[in-house]
């Protein structure tokens, strides 16, 4: 087949890769044409960070064949894949802070193309006008913003001649608006020719962008298809498989008395690179889902820190239930009825070289697990194993140690493990971030239940859907500073989106009427 | 005090700085290739026997002077292979490393205490060690003097604007960032460390073959830990490490010489007095945090291994 030979960039077929107790892939074969935006879809542990590694060159299949532009290769390492003409930009960026743009860009081009910096900044100012990405070469990278930091990473690539770029979930770091830019850019690199392998599990994105889609399930090939011709659920369905209930939409509540309240909280990080709080105003009601929208480094971290009392602050700040907490610890805090889901599953959520019924004990040390100064690990276990059963944790048993659960099923744990300590105010940070389709319908289900039985809930994400779905009210943060907090069904996503960019000052008085007008 | 005196002192402050520039700069580039070298003592001594067997069997001081260089890289293959290729942790391994060295120096030296050198000579620039006070300050001293300075400028010029002082700092910074751009991670620090291993093999050489022409069972005196600090306080900056060591050569020799005079302090304060100022002077120097984190390795001690 001559004719289709011409058009395909990359075929991978038979490809096997076995890690110790897991398949993560088996026999998949997957075709990129040139031109094409191929849309990898599949949930967490489906396999496809893997198959990228593999196609970039990172990690070497067990098996398999890999045909680049009609012609079968053994990939050498990223170098080689970058000699191809393959670029990837990782989820997590592989930048150098502590260097500038230009120097970050020169580094991952052959010698001689680097030796002119005056040149190679020209170059990048070139392309990134081309392509509609602002960029000052001059930077350095710690300076950036995190959508900044994404386009260096796709300059970087595009600055050589590129024949497929290969993105690894690129919209969860961005707001609305950066995203619109992002697509604006591949659509003008998929007509100049670029073929890109965009991978996901935001169905509305992988539809607007993407002519062609092959979905991972376990490590399988489940479907393949034309996103622009089947339904976002179908496309689901192929992810997920039968068994699972897709969306849902939950009933938004009101809420009671007030929870919580944040009274003038400001606070200044050690960290050089932290986010200054100012004035931070904040009411919560028992009986309500309150969600935070904004890009990562505004503060999230700091506000989560002074809410766990891992950082204190003068007692008036933080009010919970009618006590000045501010100055508490985290354990005196718990006591009170408070409970939180930090971002970093292992190191804070959860000890990784501990097992899951030691975990258990980390944030529940108050409760009646102990007697007389003694553990009682009878009813430590019991309780371990009501959580991994009713959160449905995949797991060998309750003396798994953390680190050998996945992503997901670990953090199913630590939010059943915070939610059935029957929390008057619990702060979840990220909730389903990186979680699969299944496990983040199982959080957001519990999270409304806790809602229901009348706890106040703070949920910090960046999947604004989610906001969203699950929030009652919603506001957003942006550089150490709160937006105002409406009901959500008050705010539209431009409005969101220009509080997530820190623009909320003017229109604070009526954002509904904005709403209309860009209606 | 006379200008003979004042000309004797700084005189004397470049000889005293010049090994601990060597180690430091050494350290230095190990370290922001990521990998944290502690054995820089044990290095060190085995430089120092080694060169000192060297001239006293050959009498040749060019031939010994390589000779210290090879046995600092050897010790440091030992440690690179140990931290790098097996990925032991560094600290282990490079405090290991010391005792090691201290140990298998003393064993190589055992004959040769006692015994006096000529040393290597000093090489007077011509017509410049003519000036009067700067001639005799700068430009009447042994090659390795000179050369410690030109090894300086190499340094300060790979990180200053190479693409190999770029490749460096990557490593130190993202290790799995630079490989994915396919930087070999693991070649790079293996360089870094060999090359620390001979710029210490080389100051070794300085202190058996110029500084006091003689063996002695540890004669380092604490040299290689010093250097360590040195790189810390200096923010891992060449120009601060040179700054630093000089400093700490000043101050060690003006209590000396303030001990002669007839100032009534305690000598055990003026024995502060150069580990005092050094500390103050750089930790002033790199008040600024972010700066400092900035120029701060951020992956180091960490060993690296690319996935399988």
């Amino acid at each position: 087949m001559p004719a289709q030979e011409s058009t395909m960039r990359l075929h991978l077929s038979g490809i096997r890769k076995e890690y110790p107790g897991c398949l993560a892939n088996d026999d998949i074969e997957l075709l990129v044409n040139a031109g094409e935006t191929h849309a990898l879809l599949g949930e967490n542990g489906a396999g496809k960070s893997t198959l990228m590694k593999i196609i970039y060159g990172v990690i070497k299949p067990d098996a398999g064949k890999i045909v680049w532009q009609g012609e079968a290769i053994q990939m050498n390492g990223p170098a080689h894949a970058r000699q191809l003409g393959i670029g990837m930009v990782f989820q997590h960026f592989s930048l150098f802070e502590t260097l500038t743009v230009a120097e970050n860009i020169a580094l991952s081009l052959p010698a001689d193309e680097s030796r002119d910096m005056e040149a190679l900044s020209e170059r990048i100012r070139e392309i990134s006008t081309h392509y509609g990405m602002a960029l000052d070469p001059d930077r350095h990278v710690h300076t950036l913003s995190v959508g900044a930091q994404q386009r260096v990473e796709i300059v970087r690539c595009l600055l050589q001649d590129i024949k497929l770029l290969i993105l690894d979930e690129p919209t969860s770091v961005l707001t609305p608006q950066e995203v619109r830019e992002l697509f604006r850019t591949l659509k003008t690199l998929a007509a100049e020719g670029c073929s890109i392998l965009f991978i996901s599990h935001k169905l509305d994105e992988v539809t607007e962008l993407c002519n062609a889609a092959t979905v991972l399930r376990n490590g399988r090939v489940t479907g393949r298809c034309n996103p622009q011709e089947v339904s976002s659920e179908d496309l689901a369905r192929m992810m997920v498989g039968e068994d699972t209930p897709l969306n849902q939409n939950y009933q938004k509540a009101e809420g009671g008395e007030t929870a919580l309240s944040l009274n003038n909280l400001s606070f200044t990080p050690e960290d050089p690179f932290g986010v200054t709080l100012n004035n931070l105003n904040l009411k919560v009601k028992a009986g309500e889902i309150l969600g935070i929208a904004g890009v990562a480094g505004n503060g999230q971290d700091e506000l989560c820190a002074l809410l766990s009392g891992e950082e204190t602050t003068s007692p008036e700040s933080i009010e919970l239930l009618g006590q000045n907490i501010g100055a508490m610890s985290p354990d005196q805090r718990r006591r009170l009825g408070f409970a939180f889901v930090p971002e970093e599953r292992l190191g804070r959520g959860a000890v990784p070289n501990m097992s899951l019924v030691e975990n258990t004990l980390l944030s529940s040390s108050h409760r009646d697990l102990k007697a007389n100064g003694w553990i009682n690990y009878r009813k430590v276990r019991e309780f371990a194993r009501d959580i991994i059963e009713k959160y449905n944790v995949k797991c060998a048993n309750e003396y798994a140690q953390a680190k050998s659960l996945s992503g997901g099923n670990l953090q199913k744990f630590i939010i059943g493990r915070e939610i059935e300590q029957q929390p008057k105010l619990l702060v979840c940070s990220h909730p389903t971030w990186g979680v699969d389709i299944g496990a983040a319908i199982l959080i957001r289900h519990a999270l409304i239940q806790l809602r229901d039985e009348g706890a106040a809930i703070i949920v910090v994400s960046e999947d604004i859907d989610e906001l969203y779905q699950i929030s009652d009210r919603i506001g957003a943060i942006c550089d150490g500073q709160l937006s105002p907090v409406k009901p959500t069904q008050d705010v539209g996503i431009e409005t969101l989106g220009q509080w997530m960019a820190g623009q909320f000052g003017h229109d604070s008085a009526n954002p509904s009427s904005l709403e209309s007008a860009h209606a | 005090m006379d200008i003979d005196l004042i000309t004797n002192i700084l005189f004397a402050t470049f000889k005293t700085g010049t090994p601990l520039i060597l180690i430091a700069l050494g350290e230095m580039v190990c370290e922001k290739s990521g990998v944290l070298n502690l054995g820089q003592e044990g290095m060190l001594l085995v430089g120092a026997v080694v060169g000192f067997i060297a001239a006293s069997v050959t009498g040749n001081y060019f031939l010994a002077t390589f000779c210290a260089i090879f046995a600092g890289m050897g010790m440091a293959f030992l440690f690179g292979y140990l931290s790098i290729t097996l990925a032991s942790n560094q600290v282990a391994t490079g405090l290991a490393l010391t005792i090691f060295g201290g140990g298998l120096s003393a064993f190589l030296g055992t004959n040769y205490i006692g015994i006096g050198l000529e040393g290597i000579q000093v090489w007077s620039v011509p017509l410049l060690s003519d000036i009067p006070v700067i001639g005799k300050v700068l430009f009447q001293h042994d090659p390795l003097v000179y050369l410690t300075l030109a090894l300086f400028a190499l340094v300060f010029w790979v990180f200053r604007s190479t693409r190999l002082g770029l490749k460096i700092r990557a490593v130190g910074e993202n290790p799995e960032a630079a490989n994915a751009i396919g930087i070999n991670v693991q070649q790079i620090r293996f360089m870094a460390v060999l090359f620390g291993g001979a710029m210490t093999g080389l100051a070794g050489a300085y202190l058996s073959l110029v500084y006091t022409p003689m063996w002695s069972d540890g004669m380092s005196a604490g040299r290689g830990w010093i250097a360590l600090s040195l790189v810390v306080f200096a923010s891992w900056k060449a120009e601060r490490i040179l700054l630093g060591a000089y400093l700490f050569g000043f101050a060690s020799i003006l209590h000396l010489v303030l001990q002669g005079t007839r100032f009534e302090v305690p000598p055990n304060i003026m024995a502060m007095l150069p580990y005092a100022a050094t500390i103050i002077v750089l930790v002033w120097l790199s008040s600024d945090a972010i700066k400092t984190k900035m120029s701060a390795p951020k992956s180091i001690g960490q060993p690296y291994r690319p996935l399988a």
